[in-house]
């Protein structure tokens, strides 16, 4: 099997970006899965199904309003020009923030679940042993939500790593900057260069069989340490 | 007499609480009643877990909560045991004493060391939640709450999730710290075995009210309880080992008006128990017996009569001496015996049960 140096450049770009998403999503993601655990008030349905929505939207739809609302007319854009960052479409930031929003389900749903199964118990018991929230949350509800957070952030990874239509509208296809690997198939496909698109394709298939296996044979166990 | 000061009326759906009470600041006291009476409820308003808008609650004059003040559960100095084991299952045994212990500040009264040698869990320390049999995890959970030094100590029907060997297992370590401990405790609990051991002072609670309330023993001997206590009505006496009759293997105990006979139980003479006797054990004869094989007769004097659970049933007050037995017999054998307030009676004591 041959990768040739654009691929193998196409392949580092998708890790860094698939990184840095998972990175920033476990900080953003992880007080939205705590509150939407534990909130009793109205408006959960509502922020739960924004959140959701990128499970259910076509990737050109969302790519659509962010390539709006970042571009020069977008608000999003005007803060980023006033703050002499420039425009984000069609650089690797911008691909960054897109796959934030795209990647945000697969960061808080498993999370949520994961904090929601930890119950109230626990945290009460941190109370009574003198635990302010805060010390509690990170004391016992982080360890106790780990297998939560490691499937969150394999699955956040992976699936960043897959997407292609918000890619295709907020990237382009610029190398090194926002050619990943599964836009780089296409060309591949386009070119009908089959054999390079082949090689590529193999490459993820393998890498997500892979993380899959991951997530459903390794199950780390809390109760006797990770 | 310091005090612990508790004052609560909360509507929840379906349910709703409506105490006041003012509790010996030491010693146990006992929350009896049924589940469903608003027993738990109660402790978790007393440790903060429910957040209720009027309440009031203080202890030795610091006040936890009152009107527009309100202390956070982890700010109370309290400490709480749950009915079910509540290790972190992520912490070993050592790493859950810890967790409180290593966030209060001052002066550790109640050590560690203490705490583990108290509960016997010195074996355990490295070990994790789940390697623990559900007796060994609630004595940790026990020695956990005593390692944060509280000023309080709440409990949650501690025994209720154990078998009744597990629930054997623990009784001597909970008696252990009646005698020892120096805190106040309130402990919950449906079982009056356990409240017979354990409690000085008893809440009796009903419908989220607390229905009679008082020191343990004169509780116990009121015929006009608004509870009612079945097979387990009966009362505690405070006694001594006196004698032991290493013959026959019986000891026997003495008690503020009289003594009893009861399978001796390798307590030294010399050491206080509490004597249960139930009113399902005790019956009344006008002549001595002789030719019977109850053991223990007391001379005795009724008090007072009153209508049991059953129509057909009476329960008896009768002293011996300064204390009080109760009598269980059919409303038939009061007539036919003529029992009335005031008569001497012979009292005939057919078992008791001695705790430490």
């Amino acid at each position: 099997m041959h990768l040739s140096d654009s691929d193998l450049q196409a392949i580092w770009l998708t890790i860094r970006l698939a990184s840095i998403v998972t990175l920033i999503l476990l900080f953003v993601g992880t007080p939205i899965a705590w509150w939407l655990a534990r909130t009793k008030a109205w408006w959960k349905g509502p922020i739960g199904a924004v959140v959701a929505l990128p499970l259910v939207l076509p990737p050109s739809v969302l790519g659509f309003y962010l390539l709006l609302g970042m571009g020069p007319n977008g608000p999003v854009g005007h803060l980023t020009e006033a703050l002499g960052i420039g425009l984000l479409p069609f650089t690797f930031w911008g691909l960054v923030v897109a796959s934030v929003f795209y990647s945000l389900p697969f960061m808080v749903q498993p999370l949520q679940s994961a904090f929601e199964s930890i119950g109230e118990r626990p945290l009460e018991v941190a109370a009574t042993l003198r635990a302010s929230p805060l010390d509690a949350f990170f004391t016992v509800a982080v360890p106790l939500a780990l297998p939560g957070f490691l499937s969150a952030s394999i699955l956040t990874f992976a699936h960043t790593v897959g997407e292609f239509g918000v890619v295709l509208m907020i990237g382009g296809n610029i190398p090194g900057e926002t050619r990943v690997a599964s836009v780089q198939i296409y060309d591949h496909v386009e070119a009908l260069e089959y054999m390079q698109a082949h090689n590529l394709a193999a490459v993820m298939l393998v890498f997500s069989f892979a993380v899959l296996l991951t997530i459903y044979v390794w199950r780390p166990n809390p109760k006797r340490g990770v | 007499m310091a005090e612990i000061k508790a004052k609560f009326h909360v509507t929840w759906p379906g349910f709703s609480l409506d105490v006041d009470l003012a509790l010996p600041g030491r010693g146990v006291t006992a929350l009896f009643g049924h589940s469903g009476s608003g027993k738990t409820t109660l402790l978790r308003c007393i440790a903060g877990l429910e957040r209720t808008p009027h309440g009031r609650m203080s202890i030795n004059g610091d006040v936890w909560q009152r009107d527009g003040f309100w202390l956070p559960t982890h700010k109370r100095p309290l400490a709480y045991v749950f009915q079910e084991a509540s290790l972190f299952p992520h912490l070993s045994v050592m790493g859950n004493l810890r967790y409180g212990m290593r966030r209060i500040a001052g002066n550790h009264k109640f050590s560690l060391e203490q705490a583990i040698e108290l509960l016997g869990i010195g074996h355990l320390l490295e070990r994790k939640p789940d390697r623990l049999s559900g007796g060994e995890r609630q004595r940790v959970a026990i020695a956990r709450a005593l390692a944060v030094n509280p000023r309080l100590l709440l409990m949650d029907e501690p025994l209720a999730a154990l078998d009744l060997k597990r629930k054997q297992e623990i009784l001597p370590y909970l008696e252990r710290l009646h005698d020892e401990l120096e805190i106040p405790v309130l402990y919950v609990s449906h079982s009056p075995d356990e409240v017979a051991r354990l409690a000085d002072y008893i809440v009796a609670m009903e419908d989220g009210r607390a229905v009679a309330q008082g020191p343990l023993l004169e509780t116990l001997a009121r015929l006009d309880l608004p509870f009612q206590l079945g097979e387990d009505a009966g009362v505690v006496l405070d006694a001594v080992v006196a004698e032991r009759d290493s013959e026959w293997h019986l000891a026997r105990v003495d008690f503020n008006g009289g003594s009893l006979w009861t399978r001796d139980q390798g307590l030294e003479t010399g050491r206080r128990v509490r004597v249960r006797v139930l009113a399902r054990d005790v019956s009344l004869s006008m002549q001595e017996q002789e030719n019977t094989s109850i053991q223990n007769i007391l001379p005795g004097r009724v008090d007072a009569i009153a209508e049991d659970h059953h129509p057909g049933l009476a329960l008896v007050r009768v002293f011996v001496g300064s204390s009080a037995l109760v009598a269980r017999m059919t409303q038939r054998a009061v007539a036919v015996l003529g029992v009335a307030p005031g008569q001497q009676v012979w009292v005939q004591v057919k078992s008791v049960a001695l705790m430490e």
